[in-house]
């Protein structure tokens, strides 16, 4: 490990954050644990020293959920860390994944007053480390508050449905969270892999916000289990719609079913949710070959990349139509990449897959090479295909990786629900209320996809929200007769 | 049981908590290498309809697979599945014996058959296809509908849920592959010779293997007959995330457990669904081996 162990790191110049330590790129590839090791105490001390704790703090209002993070990296200054993991946690229920996933250089980092001068403060791995502590130590459980006697049912387990669960559980609700899949989590454990979000921390999390009270109902669609009106009916004053943006999109392009094709949803379902990587052990199978081409230039394309590396691939190819500048995925994700022998195809669309006519399976990628143009209204380039410049390149697996697109199954059975033509359930952007009296919606359901930390932020804002319209709304519901009665009468 | 039983109800009837599995109730041999599994499910079995399938996931390792509902009872609370051991899943599954508890099943999923009267329909059934046939059979009797099934299999000994399905038909067929019981040949065949001597169907149901859904398909096309086919695709989560059930519709990519698991049998591809569906040959003979070399967990 890159950890030395017996130097003590000290403040050199202001302007220079400590830097975070990555396991090497040579042994990582090698297997599934996370890469970034996050701050030890020494490092932590010394990066808490920098922050200015500036009057007027920036770096809060780049906080989706305003953690007040100058108070937090005080206390860590001060090897306070229990009272520094409160202090977050009074804003944000899940310090641990935010510290890790967050995109802290578009969000706190970017607005710290050291960033104009030098590098901003660590905000990120310190908030990682005094989560890591609390994990180390046990998470206490929470003082208990005055329940209301109110009861919510939470309808996806993601960022959004835990944000707002444990926002309200805090407040003395009764809260449900229905989850589809056999195992809370949503995106974090479905979606980001396991090196970059161990499993046992999203695990720990959720620990915690069960503590809070929150109970979680695993295996329940909702739409096909239980419906929205059911709900009601069953007991719930306030629904609250977490669902996220699950469905794969695809290319739309010729070739595009042959075998050993996956969406990036798959793909990563298979390897994170299913943990394929331990096959035999496990079950659930998945086949990468030597060549394996992903497509797409976000995060989901680079843990798709990563994931297939560490599976065996020999060579892995990111294709991108657009250019290195126009890839929405972190500079940080794109960086451990490039070290780890991710290669990247720019400029590079692709038009059709080829296949093994007899196994049905995929053998190559045909794609043309984009020209850049001007930028048009919005910004961005315009861009048109070369004519002639066709090219095919090997591969024998490929993931496509484009963008997911809300489940609308709950938006079609749901009378009076409002949703976009894409399915995006239509919400009072402040509230998060929708068409339904006692419906609230957030994350990516009610955004389009986006990131963790902002499906947090919609989740705490439509918990608010619910908390208020509980207390000045009569509640909807009819009758309050517990189920196993109306079982035996229906 | 009963302890179990309120154990669950606490559970599930309130919405709060997560079942800690659930239990097998029955298990029954219907031919080699098929069997039947009664299962205690109250949410699923109220909620079932013709037509739809559940997610099952057998154990903390296991996959998830996707099981046609072959019946479900209220007043037992419990759901029916019908397996044929062919991977690693399906026989984890059959060596369970009643009173052990499956880990997770998600459902009813899919979209439920769309039962009304239709007037005479064929119900042409092969293989394990016969147990999801059965509800829809049973559904469209009810509605009103003159229910002629044809039920086939390789041989006699693979037939399964005769006695269900002529409970259920007004007119029931049988035809082996081998000719050792009922008319030597396939079920498409069977379904030609009907509609030869007359029988005008307004829809016919394929539901079995992919080639006898194409052939059943081809019997129909030049009669013009609607014609259904439920799909048994490979897939993961079941609700519309992996797009592993993919299939090609009418030249539109379509997602078996959510678009599905019917679809117009004049439209589907099945060449695509026959290649799919053979996506993991290395890897379930790799994992059957492991399976063996380890005692075979359950």
């Amino acid at each position: 490990m890159a950890h030395v162990e017996n130097v003590k790191p000290v403040l050199q110049n202001r302007l220079h954050a400590v830097p975070s330590v990555k396991v090497a790129a040579k042994e990582r590839i090698h297997s599934f644990q996370e890469v970034a090791l996050g701050f030890t105490e020494d490092e932590a001390l010394v990066e808490a020293s920098r922050c200015l704790n500036c009057k007027e703090p920036q770096c809060v209002k780049g906080c989706p959920v305003s953690v007040n993070i100058p108070a937090f990296i005080k206390l860590v200054k001060e090897k306070r860390y229990d009272e520094a993991i409160h202090e977050i946690k009074e804003k944000n229920s899940l310090p641990a994944i935010c510290g890790r996933v967050c995109p802290q250089e578009e969000q706190c980092q970017k607005l710290c007053m050291l960033g104009k001068k030098g590098e901003p403060v660590s905000i990120g791995n310190l908030e990682r480390f005094v989560a890591d502590h609390e994990l180390e130590k046990g998470i206490k459980t929470p003082k208990s508050v005055c329940p209301t006697g109110k009861r919510i049912a939470i309808i996806g387990s993601g960022p959004a449905g835990l944000t707002a669960a444990a926002e309200l559980a805090k407040l003395g609700h009764k809260v449900v969270i229905l989850e589809a899949l056999h195992t809370a989590g949503g995106v974090l454990v479905y979606g980001i892999p396991e090196f970059r979000l161990p499993k046992k921390i999203v695990q720990a999390e959720i620990e915690y916000i069960k503590k809070l009270g929150v109970e979680i109902r695993t295996d329940a669609l909702v739409g096909r289990l239980f419906t929205v009106d059911e709900l009601f009916k069953r007991g719930f004053h306030a629904v609250f719609i977490g669902t996220g943006a699950g469905l794969p999109k695809f290319l739309g392009i010729p070739g595009e079913n042959l075998g050993n094709i996956y969406s990036a949803n798959e793909f990563l379902i298979r390897v994170n949710l299913m943990k394929s990587y331990k096959f035999p052990s496990v079950d659930t199978p998945v086949h990468v070959g030597k060549n394996v081409a992903v497509i797409g230039g976000g995060n989901v394309a680079m843990d798709s990349a990563r994931s297939a590396l560490r599976l065996g691939a020999e060579r892995v190819t990111i294709v991108y139509r657009r250019s290195r500048e126009d890839m929405p995925a972190r500079r940080e994700e794109v960086l451990n990449a490039e070290e780890e022998g991710i290669q990247f195809k720019f400029l590079a669309a692709p038009t059709r897959f080829l296949g093994d006519d007899e196994q049905g399976t995929v053998k190559g990628l045909e794609y043309i090479t984009m020209k850049l143009g001007e930028p048009d209204e919005t910004g961005k380039r315009t861009m048109t295909p070369i004519k002639g410049s066709e090219t095919v390149i090997p591969v024998d697996t490929v993931v496509v990786a484009i963008g997911r697109t809300p489940n609308i199954i709950i938006q079609t059975i749901t009378k009076g629900l409002e949703s976009t033509n894409s399915g995006i359930i239509t919400t009072e952007k402040q509230t998060g209320k929708t068409s339904l009296e006692g419906v609230y919606a957030g994350g990516d359901i009610a955004t389009g996809e986006a990131t963790v930390i902002s499906a947090m932020g919609t989740g705490k804002r439509a918990a608010q929200n619910i908390n208020d319209y509980l207390k000045t709304k009569t509640s909807r519901l009819v009758q309050e007769t517990p189920l196993s009665q109306n079982k035996t009468t229906s | 049981m009963q302890e179990y039983e309120q154990e669950y109800e606490k559970c599930t009837f309130t919405i709060g908590g997560s079942p800690i599995g659930y239990k097998i109730l029955e298990k029954r041999q219907l031919a080699p290498q098929v069997k039947l599994i009664k299962i205690y499910a109250p949410d699923i079995a109220d909620k079932a309809k013709a037509g739809q399938f559940v997610i099952v996931r057998v154990d903390e390792n296991g996959e998830r697979i996707p099981l046609t509902l072959a019946d479900w009872e209220n007043n037992t609370h419990a759901i029916t599945v019908v397996l044929q051991e062919v991977g690693v899943t399906t026989r984890k599954l059959g060596a369970l014996e009643p009173g052990d508890m499956v880990r997770n099943i998600a459902g009813p999923l899919g979209n439920p058959s769309e039962i009304k009267n239709y007037g005479l329909v064929g119900i042409v059934c092969g293989g394990v296809g016969t147990a999801a046939s059965y509800p829809i059979a049973k559904a469209l009797k009810e509605a009103g509908n003159k229910v002629v099934s044809i039920l086939g299999a390789r041989n006699k000994e693979l037939l399964i849920l005769k006695d269900e399905m002529e409970k259920v038909s007004d007119e029931l067929y049988i035809s082996t592959n081998d000719g050792s019981e009922g008319t030597k040949g396939f079920v498409s065949d069977v379904l030609k010779s009907l509609i030869q001597q007359g029988y005008k169907f307004n829809l016919v149901y394929a539901i079995g293997p992919p080639l006898m859904m194409k052939s059943t398909a081809e019997v129909t096309r030049p009669e013009g007959i609607k014609t259904l086919v439920s799909l048994n695709p490979l897939m993961v989560d079941g609700m519309g995330m992996c797009g592993a059930c993919r299939i090609t519709i009418n030249g539109q990519t379509k997602f078996a457990c959510v678009d599905g698991p019917e679809f117009n049998a004049h439209h589907a591809c099945f060449d695509e669904l026959i290649k799919r569906l053979k996506m993991y040959p290395a890897e379930e003979r790799y994992a059957a081996g492991f399976q063996e070399n380890q005692g075979g967990k359950s």
